[in-house]
């Protein structure tokens, strides 16, 4: 099949569902002429003109805004904002607007939006441009939140998100951008909130998001040597969450780790613990569910700190390696 | 201080062509919703203090002018955001009383199934957007329907109504300048009160009339007294017709005083009851909009007192409707978070 990077795949979803449906549009800051911070939108402005890909001031609160009320009026836009970071300049439009009028409604209104953003540490862009927020939003009843990890996903996922009526927080990883994978040409669409077991194997189950996956993958293909095969798991969209293929592949392999990017305490992996600890899966652990995750500092400005601060292949492969060897 | 009576013919002749614009029927129906809106204010500050009122509220008693002005300015198909004390601009829209009511007492036939509650009214399918828990919370959403309605490249236009607290929201400076640059047809129209729950004006802000921060966004803004109905109508129409015509958002502050405290537990320590009786007595936009048009020979005096009556009937007939409504029954609990 054809590759794609993952920006690529994210464009051409984009493209596909701005040319099916006059509805959908773009908006947000250096979209435009700029082609996005991370090069996403490149060349949509020249095939879709000014007036559907919107470039705006920097004003974070107004993209937001301006995605709730042109959603609840009608259209389906999707907004960028361009570090994840700046999403907390959002907060009060996405989980007090976005994520309650429809309930406070009484079901009445939908606010079909996505807003695009890319997180994630490793470019050296240091503390206040490397968050890994998605915990906040998974928190937030009304919203939706997905994490593609591959350019297949994030075509699927993005294209199915934009078809979805409720407001979807899309979490990209700016190290993804430039990975390559196959991706089919025509619009495809992945549901929402369907957890896929992306390698089987028998020994350890790691439940893994975003970036994580791909280093959990290159983690297995060492393990593999060594005889431990790890059973990697990406649920793709962390709210609302499908975990029973999570509980399935628990009760086969009897071990679990989750590994993500964002900060361990209060982080997506204690709902995914606590998921497996309070299923039918508790009986067949043969040790504790580990978590590795990122560190409860900032993300730091020098290579080696920045990189000690987030899960490694080799952190992957040692954590797992012990599970499996029973050390715990 | 200058009477009502003297007032009157000098405000005939001020607003000669509004009048005839919107003639004596509908002159009329303003009138008579202002005293719908205070009959159902005092109505359910009553069931409040009966405890038949779950949460809290938050009255426009003495506001009902720039209620009921700007909401006559607009059509058929506009939409409309507004503010935590909204009952009045909802019944000014037209929302139909008795599904307020019921929201209001929390019942599964109000407009929000008894989700909403006061502070969260929205009538979606008359383009009532809704009212906001959030200061400023709307405003930014205004200018996405904004943007829809260009998009969509309708004639429609979107009403955002704001408190003077709300205009020193930081997000209301993000939607103002994005409406502006793209010339959105949307109206903001800031309801000032003069008081952000304590705050007097004056504090919080070091400029004399809100509307002066149009200049800094290149749009028009215009103060007008917000207890004067024709006034409101006025400049709410004259955004209107600029919005529809392509040219782009309006900024009017709209004077106006809350007779009530700020909500149920407000002892009202930042002003004097002088202070209050001042505005009750010399400014009430009820009294003065009910002399301007006996005056104008629109109606006649006992037709106007009259209103208070069949406000009163149209609130005790939404007071039955919420007495004889079910309250949501727990089961549903969880939905209508999803669609």
């Amino acid at each position: 099949m054809r590759e794609l990077t993952y920006a690529e795949a994210l464009r051409e979803g984009l493209r596909q569902a701005m040319t099916a449906d006059s509805r959908v549009f773009m908006i947000g800051e250096d979209i435009g002429v700029y082609g996005g911070a991370f090069g996403v939108s490149a060349g949509l402005l020249a095939e879709f003109g000014a007036e559907r890909i919107i470039d705006t001031p920097i004003s974070e609160a107004g993209i937001a805004g301006a995605c709730v009320g042109a959603a609840l009026a009608g259209m389906r836009p999707v907004g960028e904002i361009q570090f994840m970071d700046f999403v907390t300049l959002t907060m009060e439009q996405l989980v007090l607007q976005a994520a309650k009028v429809r309930f406070m409604f009484g079901g009445k209104a939908s606010v079909p939006m996505v807003l695009r953003m890319p997180g994630g540490s490793g470019t050296g862009a240091a503390a206040q441009h490397s968050e890994s927020l998605e915990n906040w939003f998974v928190h937030v009843p009304g919203l939706k939140v997905v994490m593609p990890s591959t350019p297949y996903d994030a075509k699927g996922l993005l294209l199915a998100s934009i078809d979805d009526n409720n407001p979807v927080i899309f979490v990209e990883h700016k190290l993804l951008y430039k990975t390559k994978g196959p991706v089919p040409e025509e619009p495809y669409r992945i549901p929402l909130s369907q957890t896929q077991v992306v390698r089987e194997g028998k020994h350890v189950t790691v439940v893994a998001t975003s970036i994580m996956v791909s280093r959990a993958q290159q983690a297995a293909d060492e393990l593999v040597k060594e005889g431990i095969e790890l059973e990697i798991v990406d649920p793709r969209t962390l709210k609302p969450l499908d975990d029973a293929p999570i509980i399935e592949s628990v009760k086969k392999t009897g071990r679990a780790m989750v590994v993500h990017e964002a900060v361990e305490m209060g982080g997506f992996g204690g709902e995914i613990v606590a998921r497996i600890a309070s299923s039918e899966a508790f009986d067949y652990l043969e040790a504790p569910i580990r978590r590795l995750a990122g560190k409860d500092i900032p993300i730091p400005y020098n290579r080696e700190l920045e990189r000690a601060t987030v899960p490694q292949v080799e952190d992957i492969i040692a954590e797992a390696r012990k599970l499996a060897r029973g050390e715990y | 201080m200058t009477t009502n009576s003297t007032l009157q013919p000098e405000l005939i002749q001020r607003f000669h062509n509004v009048i005839e614009e919107l003639g004596p029927e509908q002159l009329k129906q303003m009138l008579q919703d202002m005293h719908t809106i205070r009959a159902f204010e005092e109505r359910a500050e009553q069931l409040y203090s009966l405890g038949k009122v779950h949460g809290t509220m938050h009255l426009s008693i003495g506001q009902e002018a720039t209620a009921v002005g700007a909401a006559n300015a607009l059509q058929d198909g506009d939409y409309l955001l507004n503010h935590h004390r909204g009952h009045g601009h909802c019944l000014a829209w037209g929302s139909d009383v008795n599904r307020m009511m019921a929201e209001f007492t929390g019942k599964e036939t109000g407009f929000c199934r008894g989700r909403g509650g006061s502070m969260h009214i929205a009538d979606v399918d008359a383009n009532n957007l809704g009212a906001n828990g959030i200061v400023a919370g709307g405003v930014p959403i205004s200018t996405g329907v904004g943007l829809s309605i260009k998009m969509r490249k309708t004639s429609q236009v979107c009403m955002v109504i704001f408190g003077d607290g709300a205009a020193n929201e930081g997000a209301l400076h993000e939607a103002l300048n994005m409406a502006s640059i793209w010339d959105l047809p949307v109206i903001f129209l800031c309801e000032n009160n003069q008081y952000a729950m304590s705050m007097p004006m004056p504090k919080a802000f070091n400029i004399e009339k809100i509307s002066d921060r149009a200049a800094g966004y290149g749009i028009p803004g215009e103060t007008v007294d917000g207890n004067e109905v024709l006034a409101v109508y006025e400049a709410v129409k004259k955004a209107a017709d600029r919005a529809r015509r392509g040219e782009g958002p309006s900024l009017i502050e709209s004077v106006t005083y809350r007779y009530k405290g700020h909500s149920k537990s407000d002892k009202q320590a930042y002003r004097t009851r002088d202070e209050v009786n001042d505005w009750m007595e010399n400014r009430d936009p009820i009294k003065r909009f009910g002399a301007l048009l006996t005056t104008a020979g629109i109606t006649s005096e006992a037709e106007a007192t009259g209103m208070r009556d069949v406000a009163l009937g149209i609130i005790d007939r939404s007071v039955e409707f919420s007495d004889n409504s079910p309250t949501p029954d727990v089961a549903g609990l969880m939905e209508g978070v999803y669609a």
